[in-house]
């Protein structure tokens, strides 16, 4: 067990193409880190370089207290679960466990020792003398797992180790490493362009946008408080409403078109207006607060709850409400919406920042 | 529908009759005396001699040849095959190996260097290289014979193929585990390949054991024979023959062509995955 | 190209090592002499050579038995490539539709891949023969006095058909794979299309199996020019003299019979330029090909 800390990291490919662009971070003994961010943000780039597949260009990696930038692999006492597995095919189950170990020239017995007891820990004692092909995903994720395991690591790499798996084993095997992870009390560095997942898993999160950190965070301020409307709009499903709104009589009101009314509390000329589906509530009259008045699109039920899809009149963006599974509203109804302050989202249009706290 | 696919069958065993037919007639003559065939052609069907025939030309020296028999081309027949196939095999999958998983200077010279022999075959050099050879002092000896011929690439190419398909996870969860370039050498890539290896093996096989060319201007030692460099030698016999012994050549021939079908027809599966796909 | 690579500063070299120095060796060196001697004329006795430029190579493009030869190949070529993958591909196409013994056709329709090509040629030798051949009896109902060894084109003739026979499964082989990549799919969707399937292998088949037509066609050029040399060596029974023969097999000729050195090797040169021509044309197809999948 060990922190893990970044300092600096830089990565540029072929001298042009900066894929990680300065990031510091410091990962604390037996924490659950999720690096989250769309496809080409550099969060495996990342993760490669703390595993040292990827040389680092600049910056420094330490694991515990020992500075790894130049240390193999296999000596960084780090393990990795990738997220085709790359199980060796021509190997059973078991010397797939085995093989680290023993390139360790770790003795006979320790080694079966430690295979049957992550065997007996993922519950793949059954399949140990199998080949790879023999087995469900699932079960070749867990032996994926198991390799990490037995190597009783300092820290856990996951790259992607669920996006080959289909959507209820996906839920099944998030639980499972969660709980895993809290039972080892293993540092784990977790690589997910999921936010559910990484939302369900993280101690923090690490947001990450064009090679640059966005945010870092318990999952439930990332949630609460987003740093700007990157975060805003990728964590939180369905996304967070972003409403471009101008200064009008003492409040805030849409740059186009009429319908909402919302306080001027950071007194902006023009900004963005967040607000989550959820916040939204649909109410019988016009309420004094923040409000606002939207025409029905679609109602689109998902089973325990519905979003409703809604727009202002003339014109004006498009809106997500979250409503209860059972409520009824036809395409065309005019509804009244009320907001509490609390739950207003303030960001600064040209640079997505967030504003006050 | 019917109809449509009988005349399908009749076009196919139209095909195989003319792919089959000339070696069927090959072995029935073989079982034959060589006065009956002499005075009435090549035969349809099987005779009375085929053990007498097969058994001079498998152990009686002097028939076509002065000093060996057929078991002993057989076995040179056998070595060449073999060590062709396991020569280029090995050799080339190391050479593949440097190229497709290191990073060293002067690698894209390297390989240039091997895959422009793919450009050339052996016989539009054949000249300056049998000097070569000579001038080496490699004539009649079975390295003369084989190592050459492993100079052409083609081997190198195909595991080059197949060793990029390999996942690159694989070998970044090998190096995790601690395994250097010769462990992930032996312990990864070289089971990986157990199917490629085999393909390859069975086509080179073929390739080794059916040349004729080479083995003609370097063998002129008798001891060294191929079956294949033997057909030459009826030839030359038949040349001021009264009576050819037709029977003899024929069984010569059936043998020379026996233990390569034999292979490609039992592992037919994999010769075909292997041809189709190293010319890829 | 990888990701991960090895850095190792003696490793590869080690590896490429075996392969590199054979390469060296028995390749690079053999083919910069073939070069070198084209340029020379060689003292029949031995003592030494002078350089005389192109004048081998005059010699030899000028000369009318090269142009006959050259001419032979040619039609050699043409006709063996022709014949050979229009007969596979019927053969693949039929294969591929019958439901009932396709493998043991496939067997029975492959294996002669494994028969050496002078194996082949001394087959077809007394298949051909003027005494026992079988194939001479039957051709002389027709009147046509089958005489190989002796008249030109039926020794041609011998020689087509032999090389066809050898090459047919090949063909085949990659005919028949390349059909049955094609997806079932699109076969059932082209027979929704189209009613006549003559029509539809025309418009559907056929261009789907282009690629694996034309990298064929290389093959099989590749295959005439070099590896009949064992072919046309036993159907010419050793007297070569009035007997059709092709390009390499006349730079053996010239080289080891003849003596002549310069010749032989400025043959080689002109061969090289042609194989490597071809090769180019090769490597932009498998190009194609990869495009294509």
């Amino acid at each position: 067990m060990a922190t893990i800390t970044l300092d600096q990291v830089r990565k540029v490919y072929g001298g042009v193409v900066e894929a990680v662009k300065g990031v510091s971070v410091d990962i604390a003994d037996g924490e659950f880190i999720v690096l989250v961010g769309p496809s080409g943000c550099g969060k495996s780039t990342l993760l490669r370089m703390i595993a040292g597949l990827e040389d680092i260009t600049t910056g420094e990696i330490k694991i515990g207290d020992r500075v790894v930038n130049n240390v193999d692999p296999a000596d960084r006492d780090i393990a990795m679960v990738f997220q085709n597995y790359a199980l060796y095919p021509h190997m059973s189950v078991y010397n797939n466990l085995a093989y680290g170990l023993k390139n360790r020239g770790m003795a006979k017995d320790e080694i079966d020792r430690r295979v049957k007891e992550a065997a007996r820990i993922l519950e793949i004692g059954d399949y140990l003398d199998r080949k790879p092909r023999a087995l469900s995903g699932g079960q070749r994720q867990r032996v994926a797992m198991g390799r990490a395991i037995v190597r009783e690591p300092a820290a856990f790499l996951f790259d992607e180790p669920l996006s080959n798996l289909d959507a209820k084993l996906r839920v099944q095997m998030r639980v499972e490493i969660k709980r895993l992870q809290r039972s080892l009390g293993t540092t784990s560095v977790y690589v997910t362009h999921d936010q559910l997942e990484a939302m369900t898993l993280a101690d923090r999160l690490i947001v990450l946008n064009g090679g640059n950190i966005e945010q870092i965070g318990a999952p439930i301020d990332v949630y609460d408080k987003p740093a700007s409307t990157f975060v805003a709009g990728f964590i939180g499903s369905p996304a967070m409403n972003l409403l471009p709104v101008k200064a009008v009589d003492g409040g805030l009101g849409l740059e186009t078109g009429s319908g909402l009314s919302v306080p001027n509390l950071h007194g902006q000329d023009k900004c963005l207006l967040g607000v989550r589906p959820e916040h939204l509530e649909v109410v019988d009259q016009l309420p004094n607060g923040p409000h606002a008045q939207v025409t029905v699109n679609v109602l689109e039920p998902v089973g325990a709850e519905s979003y409703l899809y809604a727009s202002f009149e003339n014109g004006g963006p498009e809106i997500v409400i979250r409503v209860s599974s059972h409520a009824v509203h036809k395409p065309g109804e005019k509804l009244f919406l009320g907001i509490k302050p609390e739950n207003l989202h303030f960001f600064e249009s040209q640079s997505g920042k967030r504003i006050g706290d | 529908m019917k109809r449509l696919q009988l005349s399908d069958h009749l076009v196919l065993i139209g095909g195989v009759i003319f792919m089959v037919a000339p070696v069927m007639i090959a072995i029935m003559t073989s079982t034959h005396d060589a006065i009956t065939i002499y005075k009435s052609g090549l035969q349809f069907l099987p005779g009375g001699q085929m053990l007498e025939n097969y058994e001079t030309v498998l152990f009686r020296a002097g028939g076509f040849t002065k000093e060996v028999n057929g078991l002993v081309m057989m076995k040179n027949s056998l070595i060449l095959g073999l060590g062709f196939a396991i020569g280029k095999i090995v050799i080339s999958m190391l050479a593949a190996y440097a190229i497709v998983y290191f990073r060293f200077p002067m690698a894209t010279l390297c390989f240039w260097v091997i895959f422009c022999t793919l450009l050339l075959p052996l016989e539009v050099r054949i000249l300056p290289s049998y000097e070569i050879v000579q001038s080496l002092g490699m004539t009649n000896t079975y390295s003369g014979l084989i190592v050459p011929l492993i100079a052409s690439a083609t081997g190198t190419f195909f595991f080059r193929q197949f060793f990029m398909s390999v996942p690159d996870e694989l070998l970044e969860a090998a190096r995790i585990d601690g395994a250097g370039p010769w462990k992930f050498f032996f312990d990864i890539l070289v089971p990986l390949s157990k199917t490629m290896i085999a393909a390859i093996f069975i086509i080179m096989f073929v390739y080794g054991w059916n040349q004729y060319l080479w083995p003609t201007l370097i063998t002129t030692d008798e001891a060294l024979f191929t079956l294949v460099r033997g057909i030459k030698q009826i030839m030359q016999v038949w040349v001021g023959a009264q009576i050819p012994a037709l029977n003899e050549a024929m069984a010569l021939a059936i043998l020379a062509m026996l233990p390569p079908v034999i292979v490609v027809v039992i592992f037919q599966s994999w010769f075909i995955k292997g041809l189709v796909e190293s010319d890829k | 190209m990888k990701k991960v690579l090895f850095q190792s500063r003696l490793v590869p070299y080690l590896l490429l090592f075996p392969q590199l120095s054979i390469v060296i060796v028995f390749f690079l060196w053999p083919a910069a002499e073939a070069v070198r001697a084209s340029f020379y004329l060689e003292d029949p006795f031995g003592f030494g050579s002078t350089f005389v430029g192109f004048d081998n190579f005059v010699d030899t493009v000028t000369s009318t038995d090269y142009g006959r030869v050259a001419r032979f190949t040619a039609v050699f070529t043409s006709l063996v490539t022709f014949l050979s993958l229009g007969l596979a591909l019927l053969l693949a196409v039929k294969a591929d539709k019958v439901l009932r013994g396709s493998s043991t056709y496939k067997t029975l329709l492959m294996w002669v891949y494994a028969v050496a090509p002078p194996v082949a040629g001394l087959i077809g030798v007394l298949l051909f023969d003027q005494h026992v051949g079988p194939i001479v009896d039957f051709v002389a109902i027709f009147g046509w006095n089958l005489n190989i060894g002796v008249d030109y084109y039926d020794t041609a003739f011998a020689m087509t058909v032999t090389a066809v026979w050898k090459q047919v499964p090949v063909n085949f082989i990659f005919f028949l794979s390349g059909l049955q990549g094609i997806s079932k799919s699109v076969q059932e969707a082209a027979s929704i299309d189209c009613r006549s399937g003559f029509r539809r292998f025309w418009t559907v088949t056929f261009p789907l199996l282009a690629p694996t037509g034309f990298f064929l066609l290389i093959i099989n050029i590749t295959y005439a020019f070099f590896d009949t040399f064992g072919i046309v060596d036993i159907l010419v029974k050793n007297e070569p003299g009035n007997n059709p023969v092709t390009l390499v097999y006349k730079v053996y000729l010239d080289g080891f019979r003849g003596n002549d050195l310069g010749g032989s090797s400025a043959q080689s040169v002109i061969l090289m330029a042609l194989v490597f021509i071809l090769t180019v044309i090769q490597f932009r197809l498998i190009e194609r090909r990869v495009h294509y999948n």
